[in-house]
């Protein structure tokens, strides 16, 4: 079985010559503080929900290089259509720490993100994003543009039709669309090798008749270097890929959620020596002059912007309660207008 | 003008939202150059291209969740479910995605799209091609679900739900795509979608009804009106929403109300219509509200559908007792 792409070690040594824009040390460190912006929110968001002033979060800790990794080799005319665990990735495209905390709150305007006015809500229902992504690329190809449709799931969610099923129109379209796999080794409690007896996840494009690749996960430059080369099959008109990026997912499945009655800590602590941002720390730090300063200053400047963002969240009062028949329809029918004057403004 | 079935009228609107809008696209399983398995679709890849009138793979989960997709952005999909028994797998879609885009995005996303799916017994079909599931989808917040009742009426409402900006449900009663033939002009009209239609006016009893029982129900309130009872016909015709307004007016005036639909008793659209008569409608009703359904068994095999749906003496009969009662 070939090892999944990868430039860095865990360590953050150079292991495979590195893509031009891995040489670029601005490039690198625009990975780096986007991967560490998602873990600073990640960690407010956990904070928030642990007193109560935020509901129930799933984090993508140990997960950030796939988000920053794929959106970072996406352009504006490109749609991206994340699972529920891809904070980095909407980050990267534009969404706003406020629009996820609104999100995460319970609050429908968190969607209604200002920036990527054609991105896809987080979605729910484990894989039914996929469908829609062979939508998007069914559009994005009659329109004749040059966007492709990228959609993220986690590793459970390949064992639904809803991911087989539009894998496969994907490839019997030759659709511009995407699909990565982050594969973090566990759907709620159970395990990777639970869910499938395939070898890996990428051997399921087979089916399909599309390319399947692994790469490394953890490695945000294999990420983003494996997705801009899917990115140019897809423009170039050569249809769809699936990529299966190997993670681990090192907090719980959400804060619902108690890992310790599935796993160890014997079983997650090695784990922690291959997440993404100490190999990228350390290969930044041995060639391009990263400094104690440079990552303090990313810290505090992270900290203080989501600081901000969830004090601009916690003073967003709520809508009022007829915003829940104001959006349903274009003109609301009979019954609903008159709900909504029920409702009132209050 | 010239007359035309109901799946010459379904074709002449496809083909006319597909001259008038370069984003409507056609898909589903058989549309293309079979025409689909009741020729709905029949001749529109020749006129319009493989890449506007499409054949999907076998998979319902994608021919719904595609929609989705392609609805929000840009495109305005008219996609096809070949029977309801197959629609069960889009449900996910429509009440998980479809229905809500709109909503969860405060209007940043939207999906208009149609879901067409031909529905209802009486044609001696296989199992699982003769379903009547409507109040499924009806219970569903942020869908359309519209059921024409003739070839003019599925002509403009079919233009109509691929014209409206959210997701509709269009049922098409296949018992009467060529039962019927009627004056339908291609003039690019649309029916008011929301809207029930009063078929036949009348003094002593309100029918509601829609889709293929209308035959029924018509032949009834022709039975019953050699009787001397005058019956007002109501074609329900919009699902969800329901227009509750329309129903209620006749039967304020007519003071007795039989409801017939072919689907399960339990829980079907007759049961809601019957609490909003009694919710809204007491003062004026004479007798108790009935209705007449299908049974709530599995839809049997052919030989024994008619046994199953509402017929016209079991309408008749109902009827008799409402105007015995008061
Ligand atoms: C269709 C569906 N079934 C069940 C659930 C409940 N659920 C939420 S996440 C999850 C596990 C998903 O695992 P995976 O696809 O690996 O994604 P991960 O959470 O690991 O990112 C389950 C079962 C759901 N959201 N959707
Ligand atoms: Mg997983």
């Amino acid at each position: 079985m070939p090892e999944p792409l990868g430039f860095l070690s865990a360590a953050g040594e150079v292991v495979r010559d590195l893509p031009d824009f891995a040489r670029d040390g601005d490039t690198l460190r625009a990975l780096y503080s986007a991967m560490a912006r998602a873990r600073t929110f990640d960690a407010k968001a956990i904070a928030l929900q642990r007193t109560g002033r935020l509901g129930t979060y799933a984090s993508s800790l140990g997960q950030e290089a796939i988000g920053v990794g794929v959106t970072s080799a996406m352009t504006d005319a490109d749609v991206f259509l994340p699972s529920f665990r891809e904070h980095g990735g909407q980050l990267w495209r534009g969404v706003t720490l406020v629009e996820l905390f609104l999100y995460w709150g319970g609050d429908e305007r968190g969607n209604d993100f200002a920036g990527p006015r054609q991105d896809f809500p987080v979605c729910i229902p484990v894989a039914s994003q996929f469908p829609h992504a062979a939508g998007v690329a069914l559009a994005l190809q009659q329109k004749a543009t040059t966007g492709v449709a990228v959609a993220v799931g986690g590793d459970g969610a390949t064992s639904k039709g809803d991911f087989y099923e539009a894998l496969n129109v994907v490839g019997a379209w030759d659709l511009p669309a995407i699909f990565v796999i982050n594969n973090n080794q566990w759907a709620i409690s159970v395990r990777r090798t639970d869910q499938t007896r395939a070898r890996t996840l990428a051997d399921k494009a087979v089916a399909a008749g599309i390319p399947g690749e692994q790469v490394d996960g953890n490695d945000v430059i294999a990420v983003r270097e494996a997705t801009e080369r899917a990115l140019r099959r897809a423009r170039d008109g050569e249809g769809g890929t699936l990529i299966e990026c190997v993670s681990y997912r090192l907090g719980d499945h959400t804060t619902a959620d108690d890992a310790s009655r599935y796993r160890d800590d014997a079983e997650v602590s090695p784990h922690w020596k291959a997440e993404p941002l100490i190999r990228l720390r350390n290969h930044l730090v041995a060639n391009h002059g990263w400094r104690k300063d440079d990552e303090q200053a990313l810290l505090r400047t992270t900290g203080d912007e989501v600081d901000k963002a969830a004090e601009t969240y916690l003073a967003v009062a709520p809508e009022p309660a007829r915003a829940m028949v104001d959006h349903l329809y274009a003109t609301p029918p009979a019954d609903l207008a008159a709900l909504a004057e029920e409702l009132g403004d209050g | 003008m010239a007359e035309h079935t109901m799946i010459e009228a379904v074709r002449m609107a496809l083909g006319r939202a597909l001259e008038e809008d370069p984003d409507v696209i056609l898909f589903g399983e058989d549309i293309g150059i079979d025409g689909g398995v009741f020729r709905a679709t029949d001749g529109l890849i020749q006129r319009h291209g493989s890449a506007r009138v499409r054949d999907t793979p076998l998979s319902e989960t994608v021919i719904a969740g595609m929609a989705v997709g392609a609805a929000a952005a840009g495109l305005r999909p008219v996609a096809e479910i070949q029977f309801m028994g197959f629609l069960y797998s889009a449900i996910d879609q429509l009440a998980n995605h479809a229905a809500r885009l709109r909503n969860r995005t405060r209007a940043r996303l939207t999906c208009p799209m149609v879901l067409r799916a031909p529905y209802g017994g009486g044609i001696r079909a296989p199992e699982h091609h003769s379903e009547s599931a409507e109040a499924m989808l009806a219970h569903i917040p942020g869908l359309r679900v519209v059921i024409p009742s003739s070839p003019a009426r599925a002509y403009g409402l079919l233009l109509a739900a691929i014209r409206d900006p959210d997701p509709v449900v269009f049922l098409e009663p296949k018992r009467l795509y060529r039962a019927i033939s009627e004056d339908v002009a291609d003039s690019g009209e649309a029916l008011p979608i929301d809207a029930a239609v009063v078929l036949r006016e009348g003094t002593d009893l309100t029918l509601v009804s829609w889709g293929a029982m209308l035959t029924e129900t018509k032949a009834a309130a022709d039975t019953l009106a050699a009787d001397g009872v005058s019956s007002e016909i109501v074609d329900l015709s919009s699902l969800k929403p329901i227009d509750r307004r329309a129903v209620r007016a006749s039967v304020e005036k007519t003071g007795r109300c039989v409801i017939v639909h072919e689907a399960p008793l339990t829980a079907g659209l007759g049961a809601e219509i019957a609490a909003d008569l009694a919710e809204h409608c007491l003062m004026s009703l004479l007798a108790p509200v009935r209705r007449v359904t299908g049974h709530d068994t599995v839809m049997p095999y052919p030989r024994l559908e008619r046994r199953y749906m509402p017929s016209t003496e079991r309408i008749v009969r109902t009827a008799q007792e409402v105007m015995e009662f008061a």
